[in-house]
């Protein structure tokens, strides 16, 4: 279908990568999750290293009304500068999403290039519905549904060395999901402060403890340094088990949060938070990425809110 | 999928309980098209691709450049279209295919008509040269009956980096009259048999094709002169076309379109530099003659099929060839960034003196190996054949008798300031 005056677009933007190929998968297998559903006239992903780049993405789009959402895990850096700098949004300025750094929802700015409305949506890693994809998370790595009972959740990220915001959106997490007090322990770790990732099982009495990585994929950290971190393996390269034992704690570790599909949704919800007209589309990605169906609303976010 | 949502459901509805024969499906659907035509007419006159359909007071006009009919009754009219050998048909089914394009002044839908050499719109007059692959250049653009001859056998082939698109016109069921149907296929699997070939019709298919390169190098750059053949996209409509076209070439197809309408935004090496911040705030220090190198190194067309548009800054053109591709790149791309920032902070280093002793063929086999990876020939170099400089063999015996235990050649000791 193809662009009448009121068509709307969905760009993701990411970071990619120039040596790594597998760090986009996540944004194509979301995006095209958001494109079987057919809730946008058309649908593109937008890297810093890979094409097409943030630069050139929207001027290779009809429509006239153009959702972007960074597929990032806090607002920083990228969110702030680098984004909007490359495509364009001239009067951007942070103050726009009026934020403390957990809240951005959206600024309505024009891209200077196409002369088109540009809803600039706050990251995907803040939203409230990211919440629910780690439980989610928990629940794929373990293979139980209603895992929760007897076990510790452990929510990871960077810290603050590069970007204070990062700390917040993990700490913001986890305190969400521990008020509902679906596990016995919540944690937010980190990997370059206290508390650290290396000491995970210090943090935790329960026997059981999953630990989710607050990432939008699967790289270097995720697969390397924190498993190597936390003892679960001594070489990354020989893998480990899930769950591995360590000081007698099984750990299970789930990988970067941000390839479970449910993710899509949290796209989705950027985007009709901006006034995207997608409803349709959520119920549909939901059920097939294993959401909770509308059917069940009240459930759906696990703060309850 | 362009939506044909101006078929008249009706008529569909009359076709069915209809027999079930092609040519009556042919009719039905020839039906619609004149009842779409007649439709349009009769709310304001047609002129398209060299077709002109009035109505007036004593019925209709139809020209084409063989000659015009006046005072057409809608019978004469309908009579007159359905006969496949009068000129008129061509023009008419031409005429609806591109109203089902639709996207007036679109990139996508000036690249389909670049596909098959109509006059690309927006372009000043019908004599509009059409940029293309060097046989595409300064070729002048195809009338109707000009295009159709071809459409209607082999089809029309153009170049798009490594792609080899064509177009034909559709024959299969449930096709309208001038629909036509895109293959795409790698330059060099042109004339191989479709059979030998790994058949897709999902345009985000390409996404896997481009990722590595033959010997499953990650491909960071989508323009590289490394897409591996072996595939074909086959039957796509116009728009899963362009889509495919943007999944192999992201942006190729709106900046080439800019291009021809002349308003491509270039931003010049400087302009490009100076925008960057956090760790590539440091390549606007890159001296004006390492560009060049640089430029050399990344973008010529052995190494990028983009053409690179873009110079040192407005009115100050680097001396390396941009190359000839259809499409243009307008700004230094994120690898070319990323690899300044290296050069940038190398470039910073002084200059030395330096005293190695070798001999005539070693210094010549230094240069060998330089160019051997410089050119990508590494792999080609056969295991026994040590006449070449860049011989594995010839490398490691150079190695052994010239570099030290501390990697130092001719034990010369570089470790005081080097960064590379
Ligand atoms: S900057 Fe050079 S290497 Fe990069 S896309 Fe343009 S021409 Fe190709």
């Amino acid at each position: 279908m193809h662009a009448h005056s009121q068509a709307q677009a969905l760009v993701i933007v990411a970071h990619g990568s120039h040596l790594n190929p597998d760090a986009s998968n996540p944004t194509y297998a979301h995006a095209d999750t958001i494109r079987d559903a057919g809730a946008f006239d058309e649908v593109r992903e937008a890297f810093w290293k890979e094409e097409p780049h943030f630069r050139e993405v929207i001027r290779t789009l009809e429509s006239e009304e153009i959702y972007v959402v960074p597929l990032f895990i806090s607002e920083g850096y990228f969110t702030e500068q680098v984004i909007p700098r490359e495509l364009r949004l001239e009067e951007w300025d942070p103050e726009r999403w009026d934020s403390d750094g957990t809240d951005a929802s959206q600024a309505t700015l024009e891209a200077t290039d196409v002369g088109k409305r540009v809803h600039y949506c706050g990251p995907v890693g803040t939203h409230n519905a990211m919440s629910d994809v780690i439980v989610q998370r928990a629940e794929s790595v373990t293979g139980d549904s209603d895992v929760g009972d007897g076990f510790g959740l452990a929510v990871v990220g960077h810290g603050t060395e590069r970007n204070a915001n990062s700390a917040k959106a993990i700490e913001y997490h986890a305190d969400r999901i521990r008020e509902t007090g679906r596990f016995d322990e919540v944690q937010a770790l980190f990997m370059d402060e206290e508390p650290e990732v290396d000491d995970v099982t210090d943090f935790f009495e329960s026997d059981d403890v999953v630990v989710v990585p607050l990432f939008v994929a699967d790289g270097y950290h995720t697969q390397e340094d924190i498993p190597e971190d936390m003892g679960l393996t001594d070489d990354y390269r020989t893998g480990w088990d899930v769950p591995a034992t360590v000081d007698g704690t099984r750990i299970w570790y789930a990988g970067a949060v941000g390839t479970e599909a449910l993710m899509a949704d949290v796209v989705l919800e950027r985007a009709a938070d901006a006034g995207a007209d997608v409803d349709a589309a959520i119920d549909e990605v939901r059920e097939r990425t294993g959401g909770t169906s509308t059917e069940t609303e009240s459930e759906r976010h696990v703060t309850g809110d | 999928m362009t939506g044909h949502a101006d078929e008249g459901e009706d008529t569909d509805a009359d076709a069915s309980a209809d027999t079930n024969t092609n040519a009556s499906a042919n009719t039905n659907a020839n039906a619609d098209l004149v009842d779409t035509l007649l439709e349009h007419a009769d709310r304001e006159p047609i002129a398209f691709d060299g077709l002109r359909l009035e109505a007036t007071d004593d019925g209709y006009t139809v020209a084409t450049p063989a000659g015009e009919r006046t005072g057409l009754s809608e019978r004469d009219l309908r009579e007159a279209l359905a006969d496949e050998t009068d000129d008129v048909s061509e023009y008419v089914t031409n005429w609806y295919y591109w109203q089902q394009v639709g996207g007036e002044g679109t990139a996508r839908r000036a690249f389909l008509r670049w596909c098959e050499r109509a006059p690309v719109e927006d372009t000043p007059g019908d004599e509009s040269e059409t940029e293309g692959t060097d046989e595409g250049r300064s070729e002048t653009a195809r009338t109707v009956p000009d295009r159709y001859e071809p459409l209607t056998d082999d089809g029309l082939e153009r170049e798009w980096g490594q792609l080899s698109i064509t177009v034909r016109l559709a024959d299969s069921d449930g096709t309208s009259p001038g629909d036509r149907v895109y293959d795409v296929r790698h330059v060099e699997d042109r004339k191989a048999d479709l059979a030998d070939l790994e058949i897709h019709d999902r345009p985000r298919d390409a996404r896997d094709l481009t990722t590595a390169d033959e010997r499953g190098r990650y491909r960071p750059l989508k323009t590289a002169p490394t897409l591996v053949s072996g595939w074909a996209f086959t039957g796509l409509a116009g728009d899963d076309l362009v889509d495919t076209v943007e999944f192999v070439y992201p942006a190729t197809v709106a900046n080439w379109h800019r291009e021809q309408r002349g308003n491509l935004d270039v931003d010049h090496w400087l302009e490009t530099a100076e925008r960057q911040t956090g760790i590539y705030d440091v390549v606007d220090e890159l001296p004006r003659e390492a560009v060049e190198w640089m430029a050399e190194a990344c973008c010529v067309d052995s190494q990028c099929l983009r053409r690179r548009e873009w110079e040192y800054e407005e009115d100050d053109d680097l001396s390396v060839d941009g190359g000839d591709g259809p499409f243009p790149c307008r700004e230094p791309c994120s690898l070319v960034i990323a690899a300044a920032r290296k050069w940038a902070i190398l470039e910073t280093e002084e200059e030395r003196t330096w005293e190695f002793e070798l001999t005539t063929s070693e210094k010549n086999q230094l240069e060998a190996l330089l160019d051997a990876v410089a050119d990508g020939r590494v792999d080609e170099i056969r295991e026994a054949d040590v006449n070449r400089g860049a011989n594995r063999y010839r490398a490691r015996y150079l190695r052994a008798k010239r570099v030290d235990d501390e990697g130092n050649l001719c034990g010369v000791d570089s470790s005081v300031d080097s960064d590379s």
